[in-house]
């Protein structure tokens, strides 16, 4: 069997503070194979988007990989030079955010950035780069490109100015797509649209796409693994499927009995009682004991680790079966 | 953009217009101008054929006019202690005063704008502490005195650089350095702030993860966002230096139009006054519009949203 594409292992990343360390990631370990979409769900502050962004060796200062290694075609990323490690951004690990209108630069029109990231790796003319712009705005099917490429983000709507983040972070030919709540956003409608394009263009690139995302429903729709992470730590990873039809953790069960459903309407949503622990303060066991409806006691002394049930799917919870 | 451009010359149009009021009324601020310009023995009959033979006698708004009509055409009059139209002594000193200003708004952005960009780099290292340093006595130490000690030091002492007069480029570089060393400290201090906020925003990242070389990232995707600001502060800045040059040129003793005022203010030739404050304020206008116009090129979301508002 072939060596994964990206394999991350046991990764930590950790933000010192002013009340000691917080680990945004704590020895988070998954694979992506080629071709494949791998949801990764959790809710705001549980190191999803931090575990993309320690991929790409992007933590903002002071934050810092603590531990761990990101193997990538088999090599490590984090043992790479700045140079190399620049080489593989865009060009074989690209990434798209949430935010379009912050994330792409005010004050260059979009064919510029486009033009300017094909230039990064490519190089050649800036005209070549430009044409490869309006090539790539035409491929996420961006209404008449060439005109397109002249306008600056404030003049294009949410769902174009996310077209255009994507074909700028396209634009070298990436074998993995990071995308980090790329449609969180935009309005439902524009949603769907994004997706169907993000859809459309994994399958004709066959290209892998970490998604990165709160939304079961997009995960549902567009992912073939999909792995559940708590307060830093993944807590179950499975086919999508699998995991639908029958979550192990009860974490998992959680945030799909908080999905509104028809044959529940008129009651009130479903919530997870308690919070989310303080990452500065780690306790033994596992982290999701004190909010959990079906805790026993070694749940509180021993972390669990992930053991796979059925073939593919894998849960950090031996309580439940 | 056209619109733009011609509402932002009508503005200056205005502007200037306000200004000719201003160096109009010099003239009467300063009391009855005839008296100013005859003897105190002067009989009062010379002191009445004087005010005819000026106009002095017509209602002001007359005066106003024909003032307004001589001066777009660039007829302010003969200077009292020349003798020469005051337009033309003006424009016998202003090279030496723009390539002073000039000189000396270069060389506080050479220094500037870089060492802004590695002090916002490397927050709070040692080379930031240094710029910190750096900026604090250029906005602390006077023009005159600075002016003084580089005199002392590079001058008198060392030898490298003549000590005052135009003569060459090294002549330029005293004077300049003196000049520009507050406006430095200014822009230096705003090119860091400027700097740490942009590199703090989300296209950064983007450019980043897009795999652009780092110098490219800095110099150009967030200097650009960062030079914004930067131009409004540059273009008060030249305004500054300007008026600052009446100090370092007389110092100096720079042959330019700020020495030409000093000396024209202490011999009280009032014609060739008003010409250096209309022609000083006229091109402080023109570089405060074509400021504006390098605006819209580095933000082009200015035009865009006057033109909707």
């Amino acid at each position: 069997m072939p060596p994964p594409l990206l394999a991350v292992e046991r990764l930590q990343t950790h933000f010192p503070t002013s009340r000691g360390v917080l680990r945004a990631v704590d020895g988070v370990s998954f694979t992506l194979e080629r071709g494949e979409v791998l949801g990764l769900v959790g809710e705001s502050g549980c190191g999803k988007s931090v575990t993309s962004l320690s991929i790409m060796r992007l933590v903002p200062p002071p934050g810092r990989i603590a531990a761990g290694r990101v193997l990538f075609e088999g090599e490590d990323l984090f043992a790479k030079d700045d140079e190399a490690m620049r080489r593989v951004r865009g060009a074989r690990i690209a990434m798209v955010f949430q935010e379009p209108m912050t994330s792409l630069n005010p004050v260059f029109s979009i064919g510029d950035q486009i033009a300017g990231a094909v230039l990064a790796h490519a190089g050649g003319g800036r005209r070549a780069a430009w044409e490869h712009g309006v090539a790539m705005l035409d491929q996420v099917q961006m209404p008449s490109p060439r005109q397109r490429a002249r306008d600056f983000p404030h003049q294009l709507s949410g769902g174009l100015r996310q077209r255009a983040m994507i074909a700028l972070a396209l634009a070298s030919g990436p074998a993995v797509l990071i995308a980090d709540e790329p449609t969180t956003a935009l309005d439902v409608t524009i949603q769907a649209q994004i997706l169907d394009l993000l859809r459309r263009l994994q399958a004709e690139r066959g290209m892998a796409v970490l998604l990165i995302t709160h939304d079961l429903g997009v995960v549902a729709e567009l992912c073939h693994r999909v792995a559940v992470i708590y307060a830093g730590r993944i807590v179950e990873i499975a086919p999508v499927r699998s995991l639908f039809a029958r979550p192990l953790h009860p974490y998992t069960r959680g945030l799909l009995q908080c999905l509104p459903h028809p044959s529940r309407f008129g009651q009130p949503l479903t919530t997870i009682e308690g919070v989310p622990p303080d990452l500065r303060q780690v306790t033994a066991g596992c982290r999701f004991a004190p909010r959990c409806v079906h805790v026993i006691a070694s749940c509180r002394t021993t972390e669990p680790a992930l053991e796979e049930r059925e073939p593919g799917h894998f849960v950090a919870c031996p309580v439940l079966r | 953009m056209l619109a733009y451009v011609v509402r932002r010359l009508g503005q200056s149009v205005l502007v200037l217009l306000g200004v000719s009021v201003i160096v109009f009324g010099l003239l009467h601020l300063t009391g009855d101008p005839t008296r100013l310009l005859l003897p105190l023995e002067a009989r009062e009959e010379d002191v009445r054929q004087l005010r005819a033979l000026l106009g002095l006698d017509d209602p002001l708004w007359l005066q106003y006019v024909r003032f307004l009509g001589h001066a777009l055409r660039g007829d302010f009059g003969l200077s009292f202690k020349h003798q020469l139209p005051a337009l033309t002594l003006i424009f016998q000193t202003l090279p030496a005063t723009l390539e002073l200003t000039a000189a000396g708004l270069t060389v506080a952005l050479v220094v500037a704008v870089p060492a802004g960009v590695l002090a916002a780099l490397r927050r709070n290292s040692a080379l930031d502490a240094l710029c910190s340093v750096g900026v604090l006595l250029g906005q602390a130490m006077p023009v005159y005195w600075l002016g003084l000690l580089l005199i002392l030091v590079f001058a008198v002492q060392l030898g490298w650089f003549p000590a005052a007069g135009r003569d060459g480029l090294a002549s330029l570089v005293l004077p300049a350095v003196a000049l520009g060393a507050f406006s430095m400290a200014r822009i230096a201090r705003m090119t860091r702030s400027g700097m740490l906020e942009v590199l703090a925003q989300d296209y950064v990242r983007t450019a980043h993860a897009a795999g652009l070389r780092a110098f490219v990232v800095t110099y150009k995707y967030a200097l650009k966002n960062a030079a914004i600001p930067l131009v409004t502060v540059v273009g008060l800045e030249f305004g500054i230096l300007l008026g600052g040059a009446v100090i370092t040129e007389t110092i100096f003793a720079w042959p330019g139009v700020g020495r030409l005022a000093v000396d024209a203010i202490f011999s009280r030739d009032y014609p060739l006054v008003q010409a250096i404050v209309a022609v000083l304020a006229t091109v402080f206008v023109l570089i405060n519009l074509a400021m504006d116009l390098l605006y819209t090129y580095l933000d082009p979301r200015i035009v865009f949203v006057r033109s909707r508002g």
